[in-house]
């Protein structure tokens, strides 16, 4: 199987589908693996580490779309793209099936077997080839980068000689894994941040994160099936607008990340919220492609407001950093399809049936949905009721316990005397006084050392060869007797030489 | 001055009993332990001695050639054997021994019995001193051969010649107690017995008897229960041979008896802690009861499988490296290439331990004389308790061959059949490597959501092979 990556035409595009460590995972899979030149040159990887890797690099897009069995790509594939690929190929790219379906047109008549990576059903088992995921951390981790850049104070706070400096405060709108990813990064960064979810499940993991969770007096939950959230009713997002408002009066930095998925993102930073930020402060606008959180973001454009308040709507990609996890994400997917050995489009499978977007020429959007499963089932937590003893009970409670003991062992001792011979109350107190004996001696014992006890009991309990010997005392004793008597000697000197010989090779080899 | 041989016999046993307190009072530490086997094997010495001394002019020569040669035959025996045996190989020959114990034990039941009705007259048959001694010889025979034939079945266990997978025949509890209520029954009747030949009968009958128990309780017993089994018969050894001691009047064997026998309740008492199992429960088959299947909380998240560059690649990054061995690591052998990897892991300045769970492996203490064997330092083998505080701070937890003891559902799941054993908490760690063979289920045939968490990388294939593997790996990369 070929495995083939042609460099990314759009020039706004940095990042590339594989790194050379991916490479080396592909090629462990059993694939050829061809890269196209100079197609990693924008995410810092040279065409000789490909070539190192263990990739041959090709010099023309012709060439890589000629050659390959599987394309791998980053962005869409523009009409040329298409043009080159050939009928019953694999191509693994974001597609965005649901804005774009004139390309799945386009791919399902050239016979284009199209995996939308953005379409990877949200399930568990899917998680290590969700590219969502993966590069709405990257997302998170860089909102709060850039907006600490455009920030004109520190984030931390501080007290110097020089005066003191109050922390920064931040305020994350949506706690998905790119919120969450930016509360991580602006906690260590040492501001203090509030996030604001309209799923309750996710307070847990923003507390988690070391952020305060707001929220608003209205019983709704937003959480959904789908592990997105849904569209909110009209009250809860007036409260919701209240409460932004009410924050901006003292945040400094607003980082929004609420998109829903095929749909415009939802309006959620109001003007008149933005004029009541401070001069200087920054909004990060994470949804700025599909519209914008923040009313007056502009897609792709870094300015100032009026106000002074400078809101971000374009990010840099991290390139190096998003192509290794967005590469990662496709070694697991071609990895999961069965690597080079048994590759198979198997639509059977959750996964792959529902992210093969196009296959053998038809359509195949949308797919069934299908809910996440890491979702905990809400349970009635039980109170558990309180109402251990105090140790003053406790201690009462076991002199009560001891006291009927030592009555029911003196009464069983009593009963013996009555009717036993002297002789066997003698051996009788012999042996109670040896097992305490062994019992406090025994308690002392290593725990590292409880195979040579074993052992060196073992050992010692051979000491029944007595038994064998004293059979022999009298004079005249019958053949049947001498038989039993010596194979009682016999396996109990086994047994005591066995054991001595093998505790002491094993205590020879315990040193320090 | 006349000495009577028999004053000075117990002189010698009395010394021969302080030697054997001392020389299990000795293994408190590693340094105390060697002199504790010496002082065991001078009290074994001047025991038999003292025995053989003290056996009387009536005795024929003969009987000193029979005994001379059997000590003869089975010590070297015994010396080859514990020269041969692996120490992974240790449970089996623990097992096996005491099943001697037990046999011995029988065997001076019975030829206690047969001498003593020799020489009985009549009117004593109805005395107290006589009926004593018949229970003694009843109990001892009963407890023998439950050692005897438990401990046999133990070892086929243990060396895989038996299934380990429990036993458990409907209503054992009940057809268990019905025998035991049988023996009860029997003695009677041995006790008022006229004739020996009748008093044989009731006691193969018992013998029998017995020997069912013996069976029935150790094949009900799993595989992940075979510490507490193992340490359960060593006691039981001890109760037989003490046992022997009431029988014959013999305060030595009573004494070393019950010291053996405490040790070994010792033993099981803390196995069962150590997986927060009642005693009653393991020795009657408890552990299939739980309901294993029914309660079990279905596992959500994903495995994520790992390779051993890079594994090389995580240990080098790591400065806090905690190991948990277990069974898998015996199986395989892997001690000493994981010696191998400590030692270069600890030149690089890294801090390496071991953690090891009570009930790792299949004897109590078995991870410890393998580590041992394997030169490991016991410094660095700590255990669950001294190492699950720290656990946060250490950057990679590797799991080689264990589960049960690191399944974080016997804190988490209330219905999962271990709940509430303590385990070694190694998802707290930052990174978990888990070397496995396969996705399998541990012993208790309970799923382990550890291999479900984030932060936990399988790594599958033989132990020995991938540490070898790793190892390679780093020695390349030190090499680059």
């Amino acid at each position: 199987m070929k495995v083939c990556i042609p460099a990314e035409i759009n020039t706004d595009e940095l990042r590339v589908a594989a790194t050379p460590k991916t490479v080396l995972r592909l090629i462990k899979q059993g694939f050829e693996v061809f890269v196209e030149k100079d197609a990693g040159l924008k995410a810092n990887f040279s065409n000789k580490e490909f070539t190192d890797s263990g990739a041959t690099v090709l010099g023309t897009a012709k060439e890589i779309y000629a050659t390959g069995d599987i394309i791998l790509k980053v962005l869409a594939p523009g009409n040329q793209e298409i043009e080159l690929m050939q009928k019953g190929q694999v191509l693994l790219s974001y597609l965005w099936p649901a804005q774009n379906p004139d390309l799945l047109e386009r791919l399902s008549k050239k016979g284009v077997n199209a995996v939308a990576m953005d379409a990877i059903p949200r399930i568990s088992r899917a998680q290590k080839m969700d590219v969502l995921s993966s590069m709405a951390n990257i997302a998170g981790y860089r909102s709060v980068i850039e907006s600490a850049n455009y920030f004109g104070r520190f984030l931390n706070g501080q007290i110097t000689a020089a005066g003191k400096v109050a922390p920064a405060k931040v305020l994350v709108i949506g706690a998905g894994v790119a919120g969450l990813a930016a509360i991580g990064t602006a906690r260590s960064l040492g501001a203090i941040v509030r996030a604001f979810d309209t799923r309750m499940e996710v307070a847990e993991q923003i507390e988690s994160m070391g952020a305060q969770f707001l929220t608003v007096d209205i019983e709704e939950d937003g959480s959904t099936d789908s592990g997105y959230s849904k569209v909110m009713s009209p009250a809860f997002i007036a409260a919701e607008m209240a409460l932004f408002k009410k924050q901006a009066e003292e945040i400094d930095i607003i980082i929004t990340t609420a998109q829903i998925p095929g749909r415009k993102a939802p309006v959620l930073v109001l003007k008149e919220c933005v004029d009541t930020l401070k001069p200087g402060s920054v909004i990060v606008d994470l949804a700025a492609s599909t519209g914008g959180n923040c009313e007056l973001t502009k897609d792709g454009e870094i300015y100032t407001t009026d106000n002074g308040v400078i809101i971000v709507g374009k990010l840099s990609q991290l390139p190096s950093q998003a192509s290794q996890l967005y590469g990662n994400n496709l070694c697991h997917l071609l990895d999961d399809m069965g690597k080079a050995e048994n590759f198979k489009i198997d639509m059977e499978d959750d996964v792959v049936s529902r992210a093969m977007v196009t296959h053998n020429g038809a359509i195949n959007w949308p797919p069934e949905p299908l809910p996440v499963s890491p979702q905990k089932k809400k349970e009635d937590i039980t109170e558990e009721i309180d109402d251990a003893p105090t140790p003053e009970e406790l201690s009462k409670k076991k002199a009560k316990s001891t006291l009927i003991n030592l009555t029911f062992i003196g009464g069983f001792l009593l009963l013996l005397g009555m009717v036993a011979p002297a002789e066997f109350m003698q051996h009788f107190t012999v042996f109670v006084l040896s097992v305490f004996i062994g019992w406090q001696v025994i308690w002392n014992v290593s725990h590292s050392l409880h195979t040579p006890l074993m052992a060196v009991t073992n050992a010692i309990s051979g000491i029944i060869v007595i038994g064998g010997l004293e059979l022999f005392k009298n004079a005249d004793i019958p053949l049947p007797l001498i038989i039993l008597a010596a194979i009682a000697i016999f396996v109990a000197s086994i047994n005591i030489v066995g054991g001595f010989f093998v505790t002491h090779r094993m205590l020879k080899m315990f040193k320090k | 001055m006349i000495i009577d041989i028999k004053v000075l016999q117990t002189a010698a046993y009395l010394f021969a009993s302080i030697l054997f307190i001392l020389s299990l009072g000795g293994l408190s530490s590693q340094e105390s332990a060697k002199r504790g086997v010496i002082y065991g094997m001078a009290g074994m010495f001047i025991a038999i001695a003292s025995t053989v001394a003290g056996l009387g002019e009536g005795v024929k020569a003969e009987a000193y050639m029979y005994i001379g040669v059997a000590i003869g035959v089975a010590s070297l025996i015994g010396i080859v054997v514990a020269r041969k045996v692996e120490m992974t190989g240790m449970p089996q020959l623990v097992a096996i021994l005491h099943s001697f114990v037990g046999l011995a034990a029988v065997l001076v039941g019975y030829g206690s019995y047969m001498d003593h009705m020799a020489h009985i007259t009549p009117e004593e048959l109805q005395e107290a001193p006589h009926i004593i001694h018949l229970i003694e010889v009843f109990i001892g025979v009963f407890i023998g051969m439950i050692t005897f034939v438990g401990s046999i079945i133990a070892w086929g266990k243990l060396d895989g010649k038996i299934r380990s997978k429990p036993l458990l025949i409907p209503g054992r509890h009940a057809i268990n107690g019905l025998m035991v209520v049988a023996c009860f029954v029997l003695c009677y009747f041995f006790c008022n017995a006229e004739s020996i030949e009748d008093g044989m009968m009731y006691l193969y009958i018992m013998t029998a008897i017995s020997t069912y128990i013996g069976f029935m309780m150790v094949m009900a017993i799993g595989g992940a229960d075979m510490p507490v089994v193992v340490s359960m018969l060593n006691s039981y050894s001890g109760w037989a041979a003490a046992a022997a001691g009431f029988m014959l009047g013999n305060d030595l064997l009573i004494v070393t008896g019950a010291l053996v026998g405490s040790s070994g309740a010792i033993l099981s008492i803390i196995m069962c802690k150590a997986m927060n199992r009642s005693f009653i429960s393991v020795i009657s088959g408890g552990f299939g009861d739980a309901p294993v299947a029914s309660g079990e909380r279905e596992i959500v998240g994903e495995v994520t499988a790992t390779t051993h560059s890079e594994v090389a690649e995580l240990l080098k990054e790591a400065n806090n490296i905690v190991i948990v061995p277990g069974y898998g690591m015996a199986v395989a052998k892997a001690q000493y290439p994981i010696h191998d990897l400590v030692q270069r892991l600890q030149k690089q300045g890294k801090k390496v331990c071991f953690a090891i769970h009570p009930v790792a492996g299949r004897l109590p203490g078995h991870m410890n004389v393998l580590l041992a064997e394997a030169n490991v330092s016991y410094d660095i083998v700590l255990e669950m308790d001294e190492v699950n505080d720290d656990l946060p701070e250490t950057d990679v937890v590797m799991v080689v061959g264990a589960n049960d003891i690191v399944n974080p559902g016997a804190l988490e799941d209330k219905s999962s059949p271990i709940y509430g054993m303590p385990v070694i908490e190694a998802w707290n760690a930052k990174q978990v490597i888990v070397m496995k063979r396969s996705m399998a289920t541990g012993y208790a045939g309970v799923q382990n959501p550890l291999f479900f968490k984030d932060n936990t990388d399988m790594l599958y294939g033989d132990a020995k092979d991938s540490i070898d593997k790793i190892n390679a790996a780093i020695n390349e990369a030190a090499l680059v």
